[in-house]
């Protein structure tokens, strides 16, 4: 088992349940993704999307239906889950609760045959990484959340494993706490210098931490790629609607030219840029609320009119529901001074209305 | 989830406290009061001091030997039955048609009641039922089997009666180990016999102490089958005979009455001398994470 | 390594076979020798062969005679029934007060509840009985009911106590809010949602009372014995009787206990009981 590698490699993995009608249906089908030494990846998805699966099958708890694991040149999907040597930090911890802080963290240690003498400051260090010390004789029930949380973290990192695996580990964390402790598990990753894989369905999350994003969905991967590029260039309608393009407006196909896409609704005419070959008369185009510009676009092009119909103060602006004449609802970020009941220009620039097909 | 007890001058009444006042004055009524009567009445023999009962009981030679004898049958029976209970039990834990399936089965010879267990052993143990036939039959066994009337036979009585009972009690209390914490520690490192000694024995052992208890107890309760199954007057005399003797042919209640109290405290001990045990170990919450 | 690996899974595969083939021998064994009753109850001579020499179903009618099972079966019924009914009345109350409530003495309390399943049935029951006989209930059926009710009421507390802490109390609130007063919030939310649990202990109960042979025994009298209690003083005096009526007799035990075991098990899954953590959703996200 490698403490030094290059890199992790899933080809394929292909993982089957026995679903309800008797037919079976696939939790996580061909997950094909090469895990570099040194990077932070992201499984990013809604409940159901596979990557709690994928995370399950990458750890050993659970065995493939298709494809395999590697770890350099050494295929690891056939080893049980002890063998594999990597940490792991649960969603709701899993700390033995029949152990002192210390005990747990210095269990991985046992296990592999580590001399006492040897485990003893090897958790210190730990503890000290997740800034926990003095709390080593304490048990878990002694300890609150966060607290909690920071010794699974130390427990799958004492090991010193090549690779790190993370279950939402911030999911049942207040918000404050959540936005201390990311920061914490960036600075612990950089600092160990292996590679972390990431579970977690929310998108600031996997924006912040990530080196690159897996967008899932029913079990596919919907798009592999830097935090940057899932954000602005979202490879299908489904990730656009992940990533927050709350606008999605589906018009008719007028025209295309080159990669620009001209489109109308009953009212409105607007260009876009085309993501996807597009499959039909009508398309979508995905606009993110903060995008949408509240004033005349140059040349009055990707202008529409709207009514306020709902405000929501957010401190710096607001968040607008407008409607257009003809019924089609947009949400608007614009300046806090807008009433109920205004009537607005919005545009939208060109290279950031988004349009996709039909799904 | 419960209340804070109000600690202001004039803490309203709690009308859901009334809820438990029938079921409280009945257990002091029916069991509390008639056992502190026993208690008094072993303290009041017919014949001689307060401690006469007791003087008599640990002099006959009918009798303290039943101490011994009930032991001899209920300690290994119990420790078998745990013992066989719980690797039993672990391989069940994890939920599925056998599970299922298992339990259901066991579960008969519960409700079959220690009379009818002995009666069918009398025909089937017996030296003439399918079981000698068998043996015969295979050339397994050439001589008579014994296992009827003497101590086997009782022994086997309260596997039968008790196994399913000590096994369903088990299961009960290593389900309730929340089984992600196997999985973590296998994640780092723990193989399959790592995992239950470092994870599931510590944490079933405050329950593994309650059921070897209350599996002693039925054993040492043993009535019926040493009756039928064994030989009342000799090997399988057991202290709850000594006192039904006492009671019912002597009508010599406070004896009866006494014996009946050594009997409970003899339990008692053990009872306590496991219990003890178990302080040695972990009796905190057996879920893991969030406290 | 990979030697280490085939040696661990041969001891595994060892493993499970002897725990599985000591579970066969159990689970044979007891089929048979229920079997074994079964055959002797209808056989009309059976010395030492496989199989007797004749049918017949005369034992059957011969036992309801002669141990006047009509009789017993009634007494068995009421005595029973009377109990679970009791026991669920003094014991579910209990068990929710156990339950939602701190108070001082609590746990003396719980150990008064605990105490009869702790202590054997014959050290108690000789005591009562000596009681019961001062106050002339001795022999008589309320004597037995009363004496089955000792351990029948903490059995539904212990059984009853982890069903209640289940409950959400935010659902007690909200009848509250609603306007329900304690007996009406009991009734119309707790009842129902405790069915399971109520259906749960009330079946064990029966199922324990129909056996339960020392307490009966010892409080009993010629008109008052449960089926199991005149079922042993067959056996006892079997010397003067044909084996076979005796084992007809158990036969007739043994359907009874087992049909309400059938019963119960339609309603009650024994993993149920037995279960206390929801096993982890198989993780499909």
């Amino acid at each position: 088992m490698k403490h030094d590698f290059s890199d992790l490699r899933l080809d394929r993995v292909t993982r089957r349940f026995a679903g309800a009608g008797g037919h079976a249906f696939a939790a996580l089908n061909e997950l094909t993704l090469t895990v570099k030494r040194g990077e932070f990846i992201c499984l990013l998805g809604p409940s159901g999307c596979g990557k709690s699966t994928a995370l399950n099958c990458i750890a050993g708890l659970m065995q493939l239906s298709g494809g395999s694991i590697w770890l350099d040149e050494q295929r690891i999907d056939t080893l049980p889950p002890e063998k594999r040597g990597f940490g792991m930090v649960f969603q709701n911890y899993a700390l033995f609760p029949h152990m002192t802080v210390a005990k747990n963290i210095g269990f991985g240690l046992r296990m592999r045959g580590v001399r006492a003498a040897e485990i003893a400051p090897r958790v210190a260090h730990a503890l000290k990484l997740v800034q926990l010390t003095g709390q080593e004789h304490k048990l878990p029930g002694q300890l609150s959340g966060g607290q909690q949380q920071r010794v699974a973290i130390a427990r799958a990192i004492v090991i010193e494993p090549p690779l790190v695996l993370m279950d939402e580990p911030l999911s049942n964390l207040d918000a404050k706490l959540r936005i201390e402790t990311r920061a914490e598990i960036r600075r612990i990753h950089k600092e160990l210098d292996r590679a972390t894989i990431y579970v977690t369905h929310d998108q600031d999350e996997a924006l912040s931490l990530a080196d690159r994003i897996v967008v899932m969905k029913d079990g596919v991967v919907q798009q592999i790629a830097p935090p940057h590029q899932v954000y602005a260039q979202p490879a299908n309608l489904h990730v656009a609607r992940f990533m927050g393009y709350r606008n999605v407006l589906e018009l008719d196909v007028v025209r295309e030219e080159g990669d620009r896409v001209e489109l109308k609704g009953s009212d409105i005419v607007l260009t876009g840029v085309r993501m996807q070959p597009l499959n039909g008369a009508r398309a979508a185009l995905a606009i993110r609320p903060d995008e949408i510009v509240v004033g005349e676009g140059p040349g009055g092009l990707n202008t529409v009119s709207a009514r306020v119909e709902n405000v929501e103060y957010g401190g710096r602006d607001s968040l607008l529901d407008v409607v257009t004449q003809s019924g089609m609802l947009l949400h608007v970020r614009g300046p806090v001074t807008t009433a109920l009941g205004d009537t607005v220009r919005v545009h939208v620039p060109i290279e950031r209305a988004l349009v996709y097909p039909l799904d | 989830m419960t209340t804070r007890t109000d600690a202001s001058p004039r803490a309203k009444f709690d009308p859901a406290l009334l809820l438990v006042v029938p079921a409280a004055a009945f257990m002091l009524l029916v069991f509390v009061y008639p056992f502190l009567n026993g208690l008094v009445d072993s303290f009041n023999p017919k014949k001689g001091g307060w401690l006469a009962n007791y003087s008599h009981f640990f002099s006959t030679d009918n009798l303290w030997p039943t101490i011994w004898t009930t032991l001899k049958l209920a300690l290994p029976a119990t420790l078998i039955n745990v013992g066989f209970a719980l690797p039993i039990a672990y391989k069940m834990r994890v939920k599925s048609r056998y599970q299922r399936w298992i339990t259901t089965i066991l579960v008969v010879p519960i409700t079959l009641g220690t009379v009818l267990i002995a009666e069918g052993m009398l025909t089937y143990f017996g030296p003439k039922g399918w079981l000698a036939q068998f043996l015969q039959f295979f050339h397994l066994y050439e001589g008579s089997i014994r296992l009827t009337h003497n101590y086997w036979g009782v022994l086997i009585s309260l596997v039968i009666s008790g196994f399913p009972f000590a096994f369903l009690l088990i299961l009960s209390y290593i389900t309730g180990i929340d089984p992600v914490l196997a999985r973590a520690a296998s994640t780092l490192g723990a193989d399959p016999k790592s995992q239950f000694r470092q994870i599931y024995l510590p944490l079933l052992a405050p329950g593994l102490a309650m059921c070897f208890c209350l599996a002693f107890v039925q054993a040492f309760s043993v009535f019926p089958s040493a009756v039928l199954l064994g030989s009342p007057a000799g090997p399988t005399r057991v202290i709850s005979i000594a006192a039904y003797e006492a009671a019912f042919e002597q009508y010599d209640y406070s004896l009866a009455s006494a014996i009946a109290m050594i009997m409970g405290f003899v339990q008692l001990i053990i009872v306590a001398a496991v219990l003890g045990l178990r302080n040695l170990f972990y009796r905190g919450p057996v879920s893991g994470g969030k406290g | 390594m990979v030697n280490r690996n085939v040696a661990t899974a041969w001891f595994d595969r060892a493993w499970r076979g002897l725990l599985l083939g000591l579970m066969t021998l159990f689970v044979v064994n007891i089929a048979f020798m229920i079997a074994a009753v079964a055959t002797s109850s209808f056989a009309k001579r059976w010395l030492g062969t496989w199989l007797p020499e004749g049918w017949t179903t005369t034992w059957y009618t011969a036992a309801w005679k002669e141990f006047q099972l009509d009789a017993v079966l009634w007494v068995t019924v009421q005595v029973v029934f009377a109990v679970v009914a009791l026991a669920l009345l003094i014991g579910v109350p209990a068990a929710y007060t156990l339950a939602r409530r701190d108070f001082r003495g609590k746990r003396l309390l719980m150990l008064l509840f605990l105490l009869p399943l702790m202590v054997p049935p014959i050290t108690y029951g000789i005591p009562l009985a000596t009681v019961l006989y001062k106050l002339q209930l001795a022999g008589t059926i309320y004597g037995v009911i009363l004496a089955n009710l000792i351990p029948a009421a903490p059995f539904v507390i212990l059984v009853m106590t982890p069903f209640i802490e289940q409950i959400d109390p935010n659902l007690e609130s909200a009848a509250r809010v609603f306007g329900a007063g304690t007996g009406r919030m009991f009734w119309h939310i707790l009842v129902p949602l405790l069915g399971p649990g109520i259906l749960a202990a009330s079946l064990l109960v029966l199922v324990r009372t129909i056996a339960l042979f020392e307490l009966t025994f010892l409080t009993a009298g010629p008109d008052s014995q449960t089926l199991v209690v005149a079922l042993y003083y067959a056996v006892f005096a079997a010397g003067v009787r044909a084996p076979q009526s005796v084992d007809a007799m158990a036969m007739v035990y043994m359907l009874v206990t087992l049909a309400w075991l059938l019963i119960a098990l339609r309603f009650v899954n024994p993993t149920q009981l037995v279960s206390r953590v929801k096993e982890h959703p198989q993780p499909a996200a």
